[in-house]
């Protein structure tokens, strides 16, 4: 590959902020459009109730919680890349921290969203604060949710100071400046401030990650502290925390392959980027596929009477073929195509990216349904319908939106701000400049 | 003036006769509202105590029966009947799926056959053991796994041993019924048809729990709006063979309506056991084996036709 000089204007034009194309039109208008579709099937849930769910009795949750656990678990990635990776000392994540953390960010606003959305009374929502009670682990989950979101808008903003500096010095959005002046005129690019600055988000990287560890341990002891089978897991913690950072990392790919080629941002997001991350993704889809043995194999070596049906269903019955494209198409050919040289090019990469996140989104479902399907007493004295779980277009359209929206945010989001950070670019590339001297 | 005059008086009027206990209750409708404009003043006048204190006349036509209200507040509600500890002993030997106790139980709670409260199960432990049928009620569990759960203290556990819900408080978020390992809880997925506008106009009560509302969670509440007038539940009244038996364990005794046994001698005669003991909930609810049974399990296999 040619060696291009990276100048700073080039580096800063290059960087901004890019008006939508064609493309980048009909993109978000299609997000608004399932965003619009979901908001009025909610619409219709909140006129007539949870009745227009498939959910009943038996299976009480359905796709909001197997979704709101997915967003969660994808949210997990904004610690691992920025904070995980910084503190250890890595430098080439830097242009990718920002994109980690837009997609914290909007995932974990559309995991609160899709949780109210669960709720039989959303109106009452404010009654977790006022009679909420510190032995609920949805209290815990509420509580480390709130500091996990909090935390990640302050990593996406403060490394976004600067970069609004250098936005507000640039004639190109001016539509903007005036969001610019109110997120950031007060920075005046002082080495007063970036010390505190730099202080400020070490101590937050330090603080996100048993933050993170947190709210996705909480999210799985919602399963976890109950009897079900399938749930009365001691592993689930760490099975939850492995499977949520590949989820995540495997977006980042995915996001780092649409952003490079829709914004042509090759010399940023280079080839060494991709294979730096296909190997993380390995590692992280060994580790998962570890837990997952052990999640599997032990309850099926024991084979317990009142895990027989779950676990067959799981295997061999209704839901084995969500199971097996979720174990294959999730883990196994992903890890196959990325331990390769080869399998470690962009486009490879995102593929593989794609298979992760569609997989885990039916990974989550099948750790909620399944399990309320098969309780210790038999389904007795109920409808029919109550028996099984299909979600309803209702349904569809509400978690479809809500995905739609989280993409929303991340669109939105990258026409207002630079997607890779511009001043930590010119800072790693002078300090380029000077190691080459 | 004078309409002004009517106006007051009717005002006042409705604030005696609906009683302190809607004020202040009932987020539906205008408490004051005297229920229609339509009344004609008959001319005869009644004397009544405001809350002021002051003595006012009022006609007698808009003088109207006060909806049966609950025998006590729900904050009373929350802490029980003291020096109680209820208990219920379910004779698996006399059950044949009826479901009379289901009836009564559906009738006198308004609510809809989809949504029993009380299931009766087809059971086999092995796989050459009889089968039999097992009537299943919320368990009232002294370690019970929904209270843990519940986030906003909706479902709470009483000094009597009674686990409730409070439905004007539950966010039916529905981890409890995740919770429940007897899968005794249902939901009130939509507005149920059962439950009539004067129902729903009535303040809730945990203690007959009784209007159910949309989007909040419902179960068996062993019906002590009853053992408040000293009376025995639904379910256990309405069977005709005697299966259910509830009492009190600090008396030692418990009835079916017609036989009133020792508690401790009849669980320890009878072999009596509790329902998945072993996951540490500890039931108020017991068990006598299906032992030397009244009815073969077939004969409640013909009650199955026709139902869910």
């Amino acid at each position: 590959m040619e060696k291009i000089i990276l100048t700073d204007e080039k580096i800063k034009s290059d960087l901004l902020p890019q008006k939508f194309g064609r493309r980048g039109m009909i993109w978000t208008a299609i997000l608004i459009t399932f965003c619009a579709v979901g908001l009025f099937a909610y619409i219709r849930q909140l006129q007539y109730g949870l009745i227009v769910t498939g959910m009943r009795d038996y299976a009480s949750w359905g796709i909001y919680i197997s979704n709101f656990v997915f967003f969660v678990a994808i949210s997990l990635v904004g610690s691992l890349i920025t904070a995980v990776l910084r503190l250890t000392g890595v430098h080439w994540s830097t242009p990718l921290t920002r994109i980690s953390e837009i997609i914290a960010v909007s995932a974990i606003t559309f995991a609160s969203l899709i949780i109210i959305v669960d709720m039989g009374r959303p109106e009452r929502f404010y009654n977790l604060f006022l009679y909420g009670r510190l032995q609920s682990p949805i209290i815990w989950d509420v509580t480390v949710i709130i500091t996990y979101f909090v935390i990640s808008l302050f990593l996406l903003y403060l490394p976004l100071l600067p970069d609004i500096q250098i936005l507000l010095t640039r004639k190109e959005n001016k539509g903007f400046h005036k969001l610019y002046k109110f997120l950031g005129s007060f920075w005046k690019g002082t080495h007063m401030q970036f010390h505190i600055s730099e202080k400020a988000i070490s101590i937050l990287c330090v603080a996100i990650i048993p933050v993170a560890f947190s709210i996705h341990t909480v999210t799985s002891w919602l399963f976890a502290t109950t009897y079900r089978p399938g749930w009365d897991s001691t592993n689930f913690g760490a099975y939850f925390i492995s499977g949520a950072f590949l989820v995540g990392s495997g977006a980042v790919v995915v996001a780092m392959y649409v952003f490079r080629k829709y914004y042509k941002l090759e010399h940023y997001i280079t080839e060494m980027h991709f294979d730096k991350m296909g190997r993380i993704v390995v590692m992280l889809a060994l580790l998962y596929m570890y837990f997952n043995v052990n999640e599997y194999l032990t309850p099926v070596f024991k084979m317990k009477k009142s895990e027989e049906g779950f676990l067959n269903g799981l295997f061999i019955g209704d839901f084995a073929p969500i199971f097996w494209s979720a174990i294959f198409g999730g883990m196994i050919i992903p890890i196959i195509i990325l331990l390769f040289k080869k399998g470690r090019k962009p486009f490879p990469m995102f593929i593989a990216g794609i298979m992760i996140v569609v997989g885990a989104w039916f990974k989550r479902f099948l750790i909620v349904t399944p399990t309320l399907l098969h309780p210790f007493l038999p389904m007795h004295n109920v409808p029919e319908n109550y028996k099984h779980y299909f979600p309803t277009w209702e349904e569809w359209a509400i978690a479809l939106g809500s995905l739609a929206g989280a993409l929303l945010i991340i669109t939105i989001f990258v026409r207002i701000f630079p997607i890779i950070p511009i001043q930590e670019t010119l800072i790693e590339e002078h300090e380029k400049a000077q190691h080459h001297k | 003036m004078n309409t002004n005059n009517t106006s007051r008086k009717e005002f006042l009027a409705s604030l005696v006769v609906s009683g302190l206990a809607l004020a202040g209750c009932s987020s539906k409708g205008n408490p004051f509202d005297t229920g229609g404009t339509d009344i004609k003043p008959t001319g005869e006048k009644v004397k009544l105590l405001s809350v002021d204190g002051e003595v006012i006349e009022v006609d007698k036509a808009f003088l109207k029966p006060v909806p049966e209200m609950p025998a006590v507040s729900n904050s009373e509600a929350r802490k029980g009947i003291p020096g109680k500890k209820f208990v219920m002993v379910i004779d698996l030997s006399r059950c044949k799926n009826l479901r009379k106790c289901q009836e009564a139980c559906n009738h006198m709670h308004h609510i809809h056959t989809d949504l029993n409260w009380l299931k009766v199960y087809p059971m086999e432990e092995g796989e050459h053991t009889a089968p039999y049928w097992q009537p299943t009620t919320c368990m009232h569990c002294d370690q019970p796994p929904c209270v843990k759960v519940c986030p906003v203290d909706a479902t709470f556990k009483r000094q009597d041993g009674i686990v409730l819900i409070d439905a004007d408080r539950c966010v039916g978020c529905r981890f409890c019924m995740a919770a429940c390992p007897y899968s005794i809880r249902v939901f009130n997925w939509e507005k149920s048809d059962m439950v009539t506008p004067e129902l729903a106009a009535q303040p809730y009560s945990c203690e007959s729990s009784m209007p159910q509302k949309v989007g909040t969670v419902g179960k068996c509440d062993f019906c002590p709006d009853m053992a408040r007038k000293g009376e025995i539940p639904h379910c256990v009244s309405a069977c005709p063979n005697g299966t259910f038996f509830f009492g009190d364990i600090n008396e030692d005794s418990v009835t079916n309506g017609a036989e009133t046994f020792r508690f401790s001698d009849l669980v320890k005669d009878k072999a009596g056991y509790q329902l998945m003991d072993d996951l540490g909930t500890h039931p108020s609810v017991y068990y006598l084996p299906p032992a030397s049974r009244n009815f073969p399990f077939e004969k409640g296999l013909e009650n199955e036709k026709g139902k869910s």
